[in-house]
């Protein structure tokens, strides 16, 4: 019988063990299949044509700073739109909603995020950006500022549930102590409430953001899908093209280990090495948050 | 637990029965006792013709299974290299760097021209201009017009609508329209053209929009969109693409359509192309708006 047990114990602490390592086993690999792919790219074109601001492949234009300015400005547009709806819905479902809203609240949130972004970029280009043009009186919807929107509708959903669950998380006394001082529900929410939650509302943005700059269908039914390095004051309503897009848009049509599939390859290494960063950033801060609370704590 | 293992022979079946290979012709005349399987891929223009021959051969011969998908005549041609399909479609003649690719890969490919196709260039109906010229259309896809008063239209400006580079229509479009036919012209499309994934999206702006000109395949134009007239080499004549207008070659931007398949085919696929080629194929071929290659 106890035999059975230490059995049971040793295989099921190996099982999480082995699951565990496996995430980072995951990463290491992509990372080097993006690596074996990607790099010959520096060796067939010049590192002065990859930062060129043409793109066109098929007649060996590889620029690559129209992209990556598309999907910097559509992600930032998104961040723009998504955070301050997300925070504030967050806030209004932990803090300030009666009991049965909250009930009705968060399932809806959560069917939001359910959404194929196939169907939300079907609705881009049939109501959004048809309204988008004749609103602002624009040449075309098809813009950055469309895949924005849509991206950020894409964000809300995570970053309300995530940044809700962290609020949620707050210890009760907290608050209590914060209205016994005399501080109003106001005053409780925005001096006490998030910034105590601070670090799991910053993992929610993060991973909002996340979501945006990888996400391709509806980006690429939406953005207009024109090469355009967007430097301009207005390039947010002008067309984009994305990273994820180019990568979704081209990669069925290239030959195997050509000039080209190596770049479609090099794009997805880029893309990486950003999203890598703001998430080795957001940590970061994270991180040293933590530790002035926990000094004046101690 | 139940469930978890159910779940596990789920998957291992999934992943199991996609390792059977359907697409085993053998050489030799058609039997008519076996199923045989033909994999047809590529250019999206073709495919709504490819999907047509399919049914109709297959109401004929029903113990032959055609599959058709689209994806782009890049696509198509990339299948066919990669040795995954038996048929490739395409909108354009394969370069001669993807015959390299595929005689690096052991891949012979083989032509036919199955139809032909007119590329219609599409406004708004909004739109008051009805006519251009070829040269018109390269200056505004180049960059040089960006306003629809500089061809007697209303003061707007031109949003150039194009097909993603992996179309054979768009690589049609640049060589023939764009670069004037002339191999040695180097122009490219504008930086803000927009490519769009699919014709549906060129159709769908262009309904709305009235500040757009577009491109597409004739057998793809709507009835709620407006066709330009093009000027046919013959000066001051312009002329509305049609199935008269491609095989009289006064409308000026038609193409052949073609199917190519590794080596020269035999049995089933052999069968199929033949029958491609007859009449009773090529009435399919007027119907869905493309022009036939042999006159029924």
């Amino acid at each position: 019988m106890e035999s059975t047990k230490n059995l049971n114990e040793y295989l099921l602490t190996r099982l999480i063990k082995i699951s565990g390592y496996s995430a980072i086993v995951f990463v290491l690999m992509i990372f080097y299949f993006l690596l074996r792919e990607g790099l010959p790219t520096l060796g067939e074109v010049s590192f002065l044509k990859l930062i060129s601001i043409r793109w066109y492949p098929i007649e060996n234009y590889f620029g690559l700073l129209p992209l990556i300015g598309g999907s910097l400005i559509v992600t930032l547009g998104a961040a723009i739109f998504a955070i301050p709806i997300g925070i504030c819905t967050a806030v209004f479902i932990a803090e300030v909603a009666p009991r049965w809203t909250r009930d009705i609240l968060k399932p809806l949130v959560e069917v939001l995020g359910g959404i194929p972004s196939v169907v939300l970029g079907f609705l881009g280009i049939l109501i959004l950006a048809p309204a988008l043009r004749r609103l602002l009186d624009l040449p075309t919807g098809l813009t950055a500022l469309a895949g924005s929107i849509l991206l950020g509708g894409v964000a809300i959903p995570t970053i309300v549930s995530v940044a809700e669950d962290a609020l949620d998380s707050v210890p009760r006394s907290y608050r209590d102590a914060a209205l016994a001082l005399g501080a109003t529900q106001w005053q409780t929410i925005w001096r006490v409430t998030l910034p105590a939650a601070r670090s799991g509302v910053m993992t929610a943005i993060m991973l909002g953001i996340g979501r945006a700059i990888g996400e391709t269908m509806a980006v690429m039914m939406v953005t207009g899908n024109a090469a355009v390095l967007p430097v301009k004051w207005n390039s947010i309503f002008l067309p984009a093209r994305t990273m994820t897009a180019t990568i979704a848009a081209e990669m069925g049509e290239v030959a195997k280990n050509s000039t080209h599939y190596h770049v479609l390859f090099f794009i997805g290494l880029v893309l990486f090495l950003i999203s890598l960063g703001i998430n080795i950033a957001a940590s970061t801060a994270v991180f040293k948050q933590r530790k002035r609370a926990e000094r004046i704590l101690s | 637990m139940k469930i978890i293992a159910s779940t596990i022979c789920l998957i291992l079946f999934i992943l199991l029965s996609s390792c059977i290979n359907p697409n085993e012709t053998t050489p030799g005349s058609t039997n008519i006792s076996q199923v045989y399987s033909i994999v047809n891929k590529g250019s999206d223009t073709l495919v709504n013709l490819a999907l047509a021959w399919a049914e109709k051969y297959q109401q004929l011969y029903p113990n032959v299974e055609i599959s058709v998908t689209g994806g782009g005549t890049g696509t198509g041609i990339a299948a066919l290299i990669n040795g995954t399909v038996d048929l490739a479609n395409a909108s354009r003649q394969i370069k001669p760097e993807e015959i390299q690719q595929a005689k690096a890969n052991g891949i012979n490919p083989v032509e036919y021209v199955v139809a032909r196709d007119a590329i219609a260039i599409i406004v708004n109906p909004e739109n008051p201009v009805n006519h251009l010229t070829i040269q018109q259309i390269s200056d505004i896809y180049s960059g040089k017009i960006n306003n629809w008063r500089d061809v007697g239209g209303d003061d707007r400006i031109i949003v150039r609508l194009s097909r993603e580079t992996n179309s054979g229509t768009h690589v049609f479009f640049l060589e023939n329209v764009i670069r004037l036919g002339d191999p040695k012209n180097k122009t490219l499309f504008s930086t803000d053209t927009l490519l769009l994934p699919s014709s549906e999206g060129i159709t769908a702006e262009t309904r709305d929009n009235p500040n757009v000109i577009g491109y597409d395949g004739l057998g793809y134009v709507t009835p709620d969109v407006k066709v330009i007239a093009v000027e046919s080499k013959q000066v001051g004549l312009f002329v509305l693409p049609s199935a008269d207008t491609v095989n009289n070659g006064k409308y000026p931007i038609a193409r052949d359509l073609y199917m190519y398949s590794n080596g020269q085919p035999t049995g089933a696929i052999a069968d199929y192309i033949n029958w491609i080629m007859t009449p009773e194929a090529q009435t399919i071929v007027t119907q869905l708006g493309f022009v036939p290659i042999v006159i029924p």
